[in-house]
Order: C-alpha cells, then sequence, then structure tokens
C-alpha cells in the first residue's frame, strides 16, 4: 500500500502535464467538438469502407461480416487508445522545431518519458467509441462460449493490442530522428499497420505476412485473437494458439522501438550516449 | 575547490551537406576553460561563433567530437539526468514553460518535476513571486504574457530548484531597459544570497558590464579572450560614443581631448564622438561639448559585440 | 498575363523537385497501402465468384495502381495553401496583387501536382504493370483518360480551395478539413471503387464532386468504361468544374469584401 502511494507520488509530475493537457483540449468547446465529429467520421468511413465489401461478398478471408467486426473492433478500438495516449510521438519534428525535445534534456527525468507523457490526444476518443461499438456488436453476433478463458483473452488481446500500436507511434517517433520529412515514411507501418490490423490475415500476400505478420506484429492485435476467440480454423502460416501470444508481440514491437529511440537520440546527440 | 564546469580540448564538428559535397564544420574547437563556484561568467561572441553548442556540451545535448567536460563534476552525456537537478538554464528562444496554463501552473508542474517538497516548493516559489514582481500576473496564460513578463517567469523557472549553475542564454533580448535592470539586479541579489554559478551568453555588453566579472570572448569556435572586463577593454581598445544632439546647426565638434570626431548629420545638428573609455569618461567629453555648444539631448552607445570581437580577433594576429 | 500564370504552374513545379526524400517515403507508403488493398480487394473479387460490379481480378488491379499513382497530385486532403495564408493575413498582400488569387492558387497547385505525377504516379503505374493489370481496349481511352485527369486534378484543387477559403468566415479551418479529408476519399472511391457501393450510397457519392477527381479518370484508363462512357464521363467533369470553379470565384469576392470591411 505504501509502496503504491510512492508510486503515485512520483508519478505526479507526469500525471500533473497530463492533466493540464487534457483540460487545455477539453476547453476549446467549439474546436474540440469539431475534432470529436471529424474523429468520428474518419472511424465510421474506415468501418463503412469494410461494411461496402460485404455487399458483394458474404465471406472474405474465410470470415463473416460480423466475425470481422470483431477483428477490425479489436484492432481499431487497440489503435484509438493507443493514439489518444501516445500518438502525439510520431510528431517529432515539431518538438524538435519548437526546442522543447532540448527543453526535455533539462529535466532530470527519462527522455522518452517525458515525449510520451508530454500530451494526449483526447480527441481520439470518438473513434475508440466507434471501435468499441464495433468490437461489441462482434461479440454480440457471434456465437462465443463465454468463459473465464474467452474474457481473459479478450482483456489479453485488447492490452496486448494497446501495447504494440503504441510501440509503433514510438518507433514512427524515433525514426524522425533519422528521416527529413520522413513523415510519410512511417504513416505506411503505423497507419498502414492499422489499416492491415483491421483485415483478415489470410488474405495478405506473402510480403505483407513478413511485414505486417512478424515484423510489426499487427496480425496479433485483431485477427488471431479472434480466430482463437471463435474457435476458427487458422491459414498454415499461423496457428490459433498465436493468439494468445498478443503480449509476446506487444515485447517486440516494443523493443524494435526502444532500440530505434537509442539510435535516434544519438544521433540527435552526434555521437555515443 | 572543484570547479562547476571544466572542459579540456572540447571540441565538437559538424558533417554539413552542401549540394553533393560533405563539409565538416568546426563549430568549437579546442576549448579549455575553468570555472569556478560562485563566479559570475560572460561569454561573448559573434552569431554563429559557437555559443549555443558549448552550452549545449555543457549540459548534455549534444555529445563533444573530442575533449572532455564536467559539468559540477559529472559527465553531462552520461550523468544527464543527475545534472539536471543541479544546473538550471534559460533558453531565451525557446519556453520552459507551459504555453496554455496559468503561469502558476507552470511552476506547481516544474515543481513536481524537480520532487521538491511542499514546504520547499511553496517559500521558494513566494520569494521568486516577490522578488520577480511576479505576483499580477501568476493567473495569466504563458502565452499572454509580455516578453519581459515571460523572460522574468523564464528565470524563476530555471531557479525554482535553487540549482548550483545557472545558464541564461541571450535572456535580455528585446527586453526594454527597466526590465532588463531588475532582471540583472535580480541576478546579481541571487548570486549574493546563494552562490550560485552564473554563465550568461548575450550581445548586450550592458549585461556583461552590470553582471559578469569575467569575460570569455569565442570568435569561429576558439576561445579569443578569457579574462576580466577591464582587461577586454585595454585588449580591445574599444571606445564608446557619445551621440548628441545640438540645439542648432553647428561645426564640427573636434579638438575634444581623448575623443575623436565621428559623424555629423543635419548640418551638425546631430554628432557622434568616440572617446577612449581608459583615457576619460563621458561625463568629461559632455562637459566639453557642452561647453562649445547647447546639447538638447544625448546618448552614449556602447561598443557592440561584433566591435569588440573583430578588435580581439584583429589584435591576436 | 498568361505569362505570369505559366511562371506559377513552373515554380509549383520546381518546388515539388526539393522535396526528394519524402517522396521517396510517399512511395513506401503508397506501395504498402497498395498491397493492403489487393490483398483485400482481390480476395474480395474472388470470393465474389472472379468479377463484381464490372471489376475482374485485372481492372481491379489496374484500379488500385492507378488510384494510389493519382494520389499524390489529386488533392484528397483538403489542405492549402492558402488556408494558411487567410489564417495569419497575408491574403491582403494577396489581394493587392493584378493576379486573380484563385487562379493563382490553382494554378501553383496543378503545377505541383503535374509534377508529383512523376516521383509517385509513374512508380506505381510500374508495379501495376509488373504485378499485372488489365489495361484499356481502344487506344484513344489513353488521350481521353489523360484529359480525364487533368480536368480531376483541377476539380480537386479547386474544391479544396472552397475549404481553405472557409477560412474568411471560421476561425479555425482545421476540424473542417478533416472532415473532407475523410469524406473525400471515401466518395472519390479511395479506398473501394464506388460501383461497388449500395445503390443509395453510391447516388450520395454522385451528388459530390469527388467520384470526378479520381474515380472516372481510373475507370477511362483502366479500360472499364470505353471512349463512349468516357466522354459521358468528361462532360460529367466539365460540369464539375464549372461548379465548383464558380463557387471558389464567388466566394473569393464575398471573402475579400468581408476583408475589407472588417480592415483586413
Amino acid at each position: 500500500m505504501a509502496e503504491g502511494f510512492a508510486l503515485w507520488a512520483r508519478l505526479r509530475p507526469y500525471r500533473a502535464v497530463l492533466a493540464s493537457r487534457a483540460r487545455s483540449q477539453a476547453s476549446y468547446r467549439a474546436n474540440f467538438a469539431l475534432d470529436l465529429v471529424s474523429s468520428l467520421l474518419a472511424a465510421l468511413v474506415e468501418l463503412a469502407e469494410v461494411w461496402v465489401l460485404f455487399h458483394a461478398v458474404t465471406r472474405l478471408g474465410g470470415l463473416e461480416f460480423h466475425q470481422i467486426l470483431l477483428v477490425f473492433g479489436l484492432a481499431d478500438l487497440a489503435f484509438s487508445l493507443a493514439d489518444l495516449a501516445v500518438g502525439h510521438c510520431d510528431n517529432l519534428p515539431t518538438y524538435v522545431r519548437a526546442g522543447t525535445l532540448d527543453v526535455f534534456y533539462l529535466r532530470p527525468q527519462p527522455l522518452l518519458l517525458q515525449l510520451v507523457t508530454s500530451d494526449v490526444t483526447l480527441r481520439r476518443l470518438a473513434r475508440a467509441a466507434v471501435g468499441l461499438v464495433a468490437l461489441v456488436a462482434g461479440l454480440a453476433t457471434s456465437d462465443i462460449s463465454w468463459g473465464v478463458g474467452s474474457v481473459a483473452l479478450l482483456v489479453v488481446a485488447l492490452t496486448s493490442g494497446c501495447a504494440t500500436f503504441g510501440a509503433m507511434f514510438v518507433w514512427a517517433g524515433a525514426c524522425q530522428f533519422f528521416l527529413i520529412d520522413g513523415a510519410e515514411m512511417t504513416n505506411a507501418f503505423v497507419y498502414g499497420g492499422r489499416y492491415a490490423a483491421t483485415q483478415p490475415a489470410s488474405v495478405w500476400s506473402r510480403p505483407l505476412k513478413v511485414v505486417f505478420g512478424f515484423f510489426f506484429p499487427m496480425a496479433f492485435t485483431g485477427f488471431l485473437p479472434t480466430l482463437r476467440l471463435l474457435d476458427l480454423p487458422a491459414p498454415p502460416w499461423l496457428p490459433t494458439w498465436l493468439g494468445w501470444c498478443g503480449p509476446l508481440a506487444a515485447l517486440w514491437a516494443w523493443a524494435m522501438a526502444l532500440l530505434c529511440w537509442r539510435w535516434g537520440v544519438r544521433h540527435y546527440r552526434g555521437g555515443g550516449g | 575547490m572543484s570547479a562547476i564546469v571544466e572542459t579540456d580540448g572540447l571540441t565538437r564538428e559538424f558533417t554539413v551537406r552542401d549540394g553533393l559535397r560533405r563539409r565538416r564544420l568546426t563549430a568549437v574547437e579546442d576549448l579549455t576553460v575553468r570555472i569556478s563556484p560562485g563566479e559570475a561568467v560572460g561569454y561573448i561572441g559573434a552569431n554563429g561563433a559557437g555559443k549555443s553548442t558549448t552550452i549545449k556540451m555543457l549540459t548534455g545535448i549534444l555529445v563533444p567530437t573530442t575533449g572532455t567536460v564536467t559539468t559540477c563534476g559529472l559527465r553531462p552525456v552520461k550523468d544527464r539526468r543527475r545534472l539536471a537537478r543541479q544546473v538550471g538554464v534559460v533558453f531565451g528562444q525557446r519556453s520552459q514553460l507551459w504555453w496554455d496554463l496559468p503561469l502558476r501552473e507552470s511552476f506547481r508542474i516544474l515543481a513536481a518535476i524537480h520532487s521538491l517538497p511542499a514546504a520547499v516548493e511553496r517559500a521558494r516559489t513566494d520569494e521568486l513571486v516577490e522578488r520577480l514582481e511576479m505576483a499580477e500576473f501568476l493567473g495569466t496564460p504563458v502565452r499572454q504574457l509580455s516578453l519581459g513578463q515571460r523572460m522574468r517567469a523564464e528565470v524563476a523557472a530555471a531557479l525554482l530548484h535553487a540549482p548550483r549553475l545557472v545558464i541564461l542564454d541571450e535572456p535580455t533580448i528585446g527586453l526594454d531597459v527597466l526590465s532588463k535592470q531588475r532582471l540583472r539586479e535580480f541576478l546579481v541579489a541571487e548570486r549574493r544570497t546563494r552562490g550560485t554559478t552564473l554563465l550568461l551568453t548575450t550581445h548586450d555588453m550592458g549585461d556583461v558590464e552590470r553582471l559578469c566579472d569575467r569575460v570569455l570572448v569565442i570568435d569561429h569556435g576558439r576561445l579569443a579572450y578569457d579574462g576580466d572586463l577591464a582587461g577586454l577593454g585595454r585588449a580591445t581598445g574599444a571606445e564608446r560614443v557619445l551621440a548628441v544632439d545640438l540645439a542648432g546647426p553647428s561645426a564640427d565638434l573636434t579638438g575634444i581631448p581623448a575623443a575623436r570626431h565621428l559623424s555629423s548629420e543635419a548640418h551638425g545638428l546631430r554628432q557622434r564622438l568616440a572617446f577612449d573609455a581608459e583615457a576619460t569618461t563621458a561625463a568629461r567629453v559632455f562637459a566639453a561639448v557642452a561647453e562649445r555648444a547647447e546639447v538638447l539631448d544625448f546618448t552614449v552607445e556602447e561598443p557592440d559585440i561584433e566591435d569588440v570581437v573583430r578588435r580581439i580577433y584583429a589584435a591576436r594576429r | 498575363m498568361t505569362r505570369v500564370y505559366w511562371r506559377l504552374l513552373m515554380a509549383g513545379f520546381r518546388r515539388q523537385s526539393a522535396y526528394r526524400l519524402a517522396a521517396l517515403g510517399g512511395l513506401v507508403a503508397n506501395a504498402t497501402f497498395g498491397l493492403l488493398k489487393v490483398a483485400v480487394l482481390f480476395a474480395t473479387v474472388r470470393a465474389a465468384g472472379g468479377e463484381v460490379a464490372g471489376y475482374d481480378v485485372g481492372r481491379i488491379s489496374a484500379y488500385i495502381w492507378l488510384s494510389q499513382g493519382l494520389l499524390g497530385s489529386v488533392n484528397l486532403s483538403g489542405r492549402t495553401d492558402i488556408a494558411e495564408r487567410i489564417k495569419d493575413g497575408h491574403i491582403a498582400v494577396d489581394f493587392l496583387r493584378p493576379l486573380d488569387v484563385q487562379a493563382a492558387e490553382v494554378t501553383a497547385e496543378v503545377g505541383r501536382a503535374l509534377f508529383a505525377l512523376i516521383p509517385r504516379g509513374i512508380p506505381m503505374v510500374v508495379i501495376g504493370a509488373v504485378v499485372g493489370m488489365a489495361l484499356p481496349a481502344s487506344a484513344v481511352s489513353y488521350p481521353l483518360g489523360a484529359a480525364s485527369l487533368l480536368l480531376g486534378i483541377v476539380i480537386s484543387v479547386a474544391a479544396a480551395y472552397l475549404v481553405g477559403v472557409a477560412g474568411f468566415w471560421l476561425v479555425e479551418t482545421r476540424g473542417l478539413q478533416i472532415c473532407y479529408m475523410v469524406l473525400s476519399g471515401f466518395f472519390a472511391g479511395l479506398f473501394v471503387p464506388i460501383r461497388l457501393f449500395p445503390r443509395w450510397l453510391g447516388l450520395v457519392a454522385q451528388a459530390t464532386p469527388f467520384p470526378s477527381m479520381l474515380m472516372y479518370p481510373v475507370d477511362i484508363l483502366s479500360g472499364r468504361v470505353g471512349p463512349g462512357g468516357a466522354l459521358a464521363l468528361l462532360a460529367a467533369q466539365l460540369a464539375w468544374l464549372v461548379a465548383v470553379g464558380g463557387l471558389g470565384q464567388a466566394l473569393t469576392r464575398a471573402g475579400r469584401r468581408r476583408l475589407e470591411v472588417q480592415g483586413g
């Protein structure tokens, strides 16, 4: 109990900054409302793109619409929550240009932690709402044998999905140390990754399998947990027990992100360190 | 007594891509300097001479290419976080405060960042607010503060955790005369009460004269002068300039002892005279001018930094 | 007077060549999204028995790679330079010049867009050719397609201009611009061809200028519509261009009056 309290106290500076950023965003009411609407619209359009396809077919990648909803819901909700918390990280050039990164160096806290806690993007809540609705709809319309196991699977999938997407944003930020105007390159894998994560991985070609199946482990955020949860047959190259391996995927993603971050910081400082 | 700042052969090079070729640019070269606790050092040089790069190496933002640097007994790059607790920096162009929050929120967050106990935070904040006269705008969002108010807030933010070393990068730039004076007085008082070491980069000779007992001049990355202010004047033979506005057109004011006539405008209504600060004083020159013509108004111009630096450079050759 | 606009076109052209690394990043992004679209849409076509709404695998491949190639040129983001200039007030200077503000902005942007066809359009077409895509049956489809492409680009620039010009009345156009970006991509058929939409949604799309920006040129160049159909599409594009351009001109004038009344 005492340790928990001490931890809470140590988190004071981070809490203070986050709370202030949240308050600041919510205070510009009209703008915030418009931001929420546009975020909501974006999520709805993405869902519509999947829904439109099912007007032509009944099965895609071996999954029916309500099952795809589950994949979409899990992946999109995890992405939205990660975007809410750390989405600002891939905007590193802005921090460098404003000199904010240098100010981070002058504070007695780890650099990455300062960057991650420096902002929160509240408007992503609207996106998350759409993901949540899709997830619930998918769960409601699918034949799931509910029990401790399935609930645990959902929780594990969602949290490790958030962690994986969070790592993607940090990785993108780290790459910006090397790339000038390199936002599009990282967007390809961050937002492309989101797009990939909402697809059934069974439709992927070989290069996609390598990139989004293993390197940026997108398949672990929605598709594989769905297969496991619904007890569906999996493609030959991805056994279904991988549905539980979300945490491993998250660890791998964070290892990659932290390594790139170290390289990036070293490059910024011009030498070892 | 251990030094606050100690550098040895500090060098920093950059690779610049110039079209297809790559050039190596040396920003700081072979800088060897020792600053003792409690000193007030002015660090002057032309734009691009290497001042900011030096500061970045002192605080751990940049890694030296060769040479070593020790700040407060720590290695800036390796022990960055420990060092951050002992150093306070005011970057003239970058803000440490939170833009859209009221000023007092910034102080609260900074106190949390430096893990100041509540009592210390309260006492220190009150002290800084009182001495820098910030009470009236504590509740204003930082982005609405005037430049003078913001600079005071930045200095307070840098000093909140009572650091041993305070580095100020162009702190008085753009400030009006009164604000400059207040800020300088505060810094002098802070040094007196706490023995804080001060390292100040500036373009303003007034800052240097009123705040620093020691001056480092950097020119194209190399240390050109390290000593006190008087020695600087002697080394450069820099002159001050008295500009007078006369009541009526007048002939050129030549023949004033230890002064030489520089220029006249509008038939001698406005004239500028340069005088050697070692040989005479502004008051004496002014008195001599007043004997010859009726003076409406006058200003005394300080030698500008570029001029001083240029002279040092020329003197070294 | 035309010389001035020509210079603006060239300036827009030249500005793009400076951003080479960004172009490479854009290529990677385009190729990645292209491959992902291929995965989903090929699976859709196959699951539908080899053909859906007139698209077989070859035609859908052409649709994907052509639209990815056009992404760098067709403005579907709603972002414009003029939005920034209105926000910081420099627009007042622009009004003092003897150039029509709308024409100048559109010309410069079209120049930029045309240049972007080289680094971003051609590689996508090459990928498509390598991977395999359908080509138009008739040779006359190529010039018709090129004309349609040019019209599509101009319409997209003119429509984005409308978003920017809204800045005369709205303090912050960012929310509007994001909504525009979301809807324009969807209704231009960027991720799913319009023909696949359910009937009512397809009608909604046709009521907007967005399909004319991307879908029409792609349909002509992929051979999904023959020369006859192409002419009909070109006519529709011209109509939209007049409508959007006219609205832009009216809004520019109204915005100028508003500025003058407010004292800039």
